[in-house]
């Protein structure tokens, strides 16, 4: 009786993975616990056991093939005596992972692996002409500390398995080779200490980047964000501050329910002191993060797991940078008008895609940077398309889109055609269950009805 | 507490004595002419004084090098007036004016002085513990070969920050002196109710840290213990921690009754053990001033608190536009 074995998914985010190496040959004995292979996740490089024991019959993904989806069949394993070479080919590796999928999924389609182009590639920040390189989000994070690090002897990154684990997502990989154990530091599990040891390294000159392994992590550490960073520049009549940055992961990975999915862009905004970035293409990831580090003031980096692994286009400059407080309109439209940040953006980018079909063009507005925020051009959009939709991965009460309608109320009354609507994450902790959890998450489908509604079609 | 053991030390000069008597007073005249401002609605909010406890930051002071670096909590006035910083401008924050340390945005709680140092004057209990840390992290990294000394009282000894803090100063080896000033109630609960620990210094053993126990009263002891500290710290040795038995005279702040000890325990403390009473008497019996001398000095320094207050009173309070500023930094 022949086996399938099929590609594992190793992380909660990984969606596909590279099959690094065999280390089994077809018609090799292979008994449970048998490591058959090394795979590379969007993390780490992983060992891959053997569950069942058998002849293996047929390997039919080779060594090095990239982007094998989760799921899909790797490797069929026969019992003795079986005849391998009557074992029929599987479907291409590729075209599998779909149907192996768990049922409650079935009914929304699978995010896009590649970014949307905008229509507008309305990027004031990057001049004419400049060469565009694919880098994901997590290299251009990496990147944009090494520069930053090159340039400022004080700037050091510290946070748990910043340094020889190179990063709990891979995000600091390599900086301890080029930049050693003094000022790439591995900290003990203790983010109420180091987060106030960081602030501490602060008032005494030096520019902290203190990692959180995710932010949910940082609720640990939130009176020494908020009572010692943000608040001694002004305690002190301005003596003293806090320049240092607390980045990390921010909002829901995948199924890792509710004590680690959480989106804190709303919390950490309504905090005079704190600076805010929140980015959602590695082009911004990787200007914002530079205009961070060299901030005066303690800025909240919220960056989001699974956007690491996304691919988007850098420019390739001695030194780029994106400034705070300056929106970025992803997409011209003159009906409605959606505003994102992060990975709300996805839905929104999405959204706009799918309206435009039907024939209403959204203009989509990515804020970038929280606090400072860009309403301006955001009460400019609303002017010419009379209508708002918000997107957001946080929870409705106090949220962000709380706060754009509420300026929009003050600042575009009389240019509103129908009420701003915000498309927020549902009123719950996150659950655990897949169909739950992206019941629990907002939607592409809940943004598009969002539209119809303000644009009455 | 114990019998005073200490008296002269050999090896101390008439001006060192005289330095401390001095600064020890500063402390205590200050402190009660805020009392007596409070006392008039001068001074809003909370204020902790420091009375009883001037032997420690005087003790310890005295041990540092120009540079190093101090933090502590709230109960912050003696830590300011004994770095160095003007009593001036101590008082004007205190009554929230312009000419206050923080221009009147920071208060009692929250003063700093870039100059002398002073890294706050911290509100929440036990935070300035890792900040501390951190500072020493910063000296470290820069080999300034600076000590920070992080104070904090018994009562923060119990939070979980100050262990984390211990842990990441003897991985790294930090320059910090963690100065447990355990003036035996951390407000209203008596150290004995808050924990079974039979000492709070030893707690360091845990993560390798050494220290001891200091007697806060004498500011002898406090000076040697001091010296002995900073030493390891600037060998290399990483942290020292110093116990220092101390006892504040007056409650937790200018609205605690302080029911939860008897007057006669207070009042036992001032007469036997008072730090300043201790220095002037090694003053006089070992002829280093006579009265008229120690009286002079005291002339002086209530000279000086007098003309806090009346710079504090006539300091206007900050202009109005100062509500929007200092909230964050400009680039460059």
């Amino acid at each position: 009786m022949a086996t399938e074995i099929l590609m594992p998914a190793l992380s909660p985010t990984m969606e596909e993975g590279t099959l690094a190496k065999w280390l089994v040959k077809e018609g090799d004995q292979v008994a449970s616990g048998d490591v058959i292979a090394e795979i590379e996740t969007d993390k780490a490089t992983m060992e891959f056991e053997a569950v069942d024991e058998g002849v293996m019959g047929r390997i039919l993904v080779p060594e090095g093939t990239e982007g094998v989806k989760v799921n899909a069949p790797i490797a069929v394993l026969v019992a003795e005596g079986e005849d391998a070479a009557a074992v029929p080919e599987a479907a291409p590796a590729a075209d599998a992972a779909a149907e192996a999928a768990p049922a409650g999924s079935s009914e929304t389609a699978a995010p896009p692996a590649q970014p949307i182009t905008p229509v507008v590639p309305n990027e004031p920040d990057i001049p004419a002409g400049t060469e565009m390189k694919p880098t994901t989000v997590r290299e251009a994070l990496r990147d944009a500390m090494a520069e930053e690090m090159r340039a400022d002897p004080t700037v050091f990154v510290m946070g748990e398995e910043v340094a020889e684990y190179q990063g709990a997502y891979k995000v600091t990989q390599g900086l301890l080779d080029e930049f050693g154990d003094k000022r790439v530091i591995d900290t003990p599990i203790t983010e109420h200490g180091f987060a106030g040891l960081g602030v501490g390294a602060a008032f005494g000159g030096l520019k902290p980047i203190v990692e959180f392994m995710t932010f949910n992590f940082a609720m640990q550490a939130m009176d020494h964000i908020v009572n010692s960073a943000a608040k001694t520049l002004y305690m002190s009549g301005g003596q003293m501050g806090a320049p240092m940055v607390f980045r990390g992961p921010n909002g829901a990975a995948a199924r890792v329910a509710a004590q680690h999915s959480q989106d804190y862009a709303a919390f950490y905004s309504s905090i005079p002191g704190l600076k805010v970035a929140m980015p959602y293409s590695a082009a911004d990831a990787k200007g914002l993060l530079k205009t961070a580090i060299r901030d005066p003031n303690p800025v909240i980096f919220l960056e989001n797991e699974i956007l690491y692994g996304r691919s988007f286009d850098v420019p390739v400059m001695d030194d780029f940078t994106v400034p705070f407080g300056k929106a970025r309109v992803w997409r011209e439209g003159s009906d409605v008008t959606i505003v994102s940040f992060g990975i709300g953006m996805t839905y929104a980018l999405e959204a706009a895609d799918a309206l435009a079909q039907d024939g209403i063009a959204a203009e989509v507005i990515d804020l970038r940077s929280l606090r400072p925020m860009d309403t301006g051009t955001v009460v400019q959009s609303v002017m010419k398309t009379n209508r708002c939709v918000t997107v957001e991965e946080g929870w409705p009460v106090a949220s962000i889109g709380n706060h754009i309608s509420a300026v929009l109320m003050q600042e575009a009354f009389d240019y509103l055609d129908a009420p701003v609507i915000n498309c927020t994450g549902k009123d719950v902790p996150m659950p655990y269950a897949a169909n739950l959890e992206k019941l629990a998450l907002v939607t592409t489908a809940e943004v598009i009805k969002a539209v119809r509604a303000v644009t009455y079609r | 507490m114990a019998a005073r053991k200490t008296t002269k030390k050999p090896n101390v000069s008439k001006d060192e004595l005289l330095h401390y008597y001095r600064e020890m007073l500063m402390i205590r005249r200050f402190e009660e002419k805020a009392g007596q401002l409070y006392g008039m609605g001068l001074i809003g909010g909370f204020c902790h004084l420091y009375i009883g406890q001037e032997a420690v930051v005087v003790g310890l002071e005295a041990a540092a090098n120009e540079g190093d670096k101090r933090v502590t909590s709230y109960r912050d006035h003696g830590h300011m007036l004994a770095c160095g910083m003007d009593p001036k401008g101590v008082m004007a924050e205190l009554t929230g004016r312009e000419g206050g340390y923080s221009k009147g945005k920071g208060g009692s709680m929250h003063m700093f002085s870039k100059d002398r140092h002073f890294y706050g004057g911290h509100g929440i209990v036990a935070a300035q513990v890792p900040i501390g840390a951190g500072l020493a992290f910063a000296d470290r990294y820069l080999d300034n070969g600076r000590v920070t000394f992080t104070y904090f009282g018994d009562g923060a000894a119990n939070q979980g920050q100050v262990y984390e803090t211990y842990n990441m100063a003897k991985i790294w080896d930090l320059p910090v002196v963690f100065v447990i000033e355990n003036n035996q109630y951390a407000m209203g609960t008596s150290v004995k109710r808050a924990t079974k620990s039979p000492s709070l210094w030893e707690r360091g053993a845990a993560y390798g840290i050494p220290g001891e126990e200091v007697d806060g009263m004498d500011v002898l002891a406090v000076k040697e213990a001091g010296d002995k500290a900073v030493a390891h710290c600037r060998a290399g040795k990483g942290p020292y921690i110093l116990e220092i038995k101390t006892y504040r005279y007056r409650g937790h702040s200018m609205s605690d009754p302080a029911k939860y000890r008897t007057r006669e325990e207070v009042q036992k403390m001032r007469e036997e053990r008072d730090p300043i009473e201790g220095v002037r008497q090694i003053l006089l019996t070992g002829n280093h001033a006579t009265e008229d001398e120690l009286k002079g000095i005291d002339k002086e320094i209530k000279e000086i608190v007098n003309a806090a207050a009346e710079f504090s009173k006539e300091s206007p309070e900050p202009a109005l536009d100062e509500l929007w500023t200092d909230i964050y930094a400009e680039a460059g």
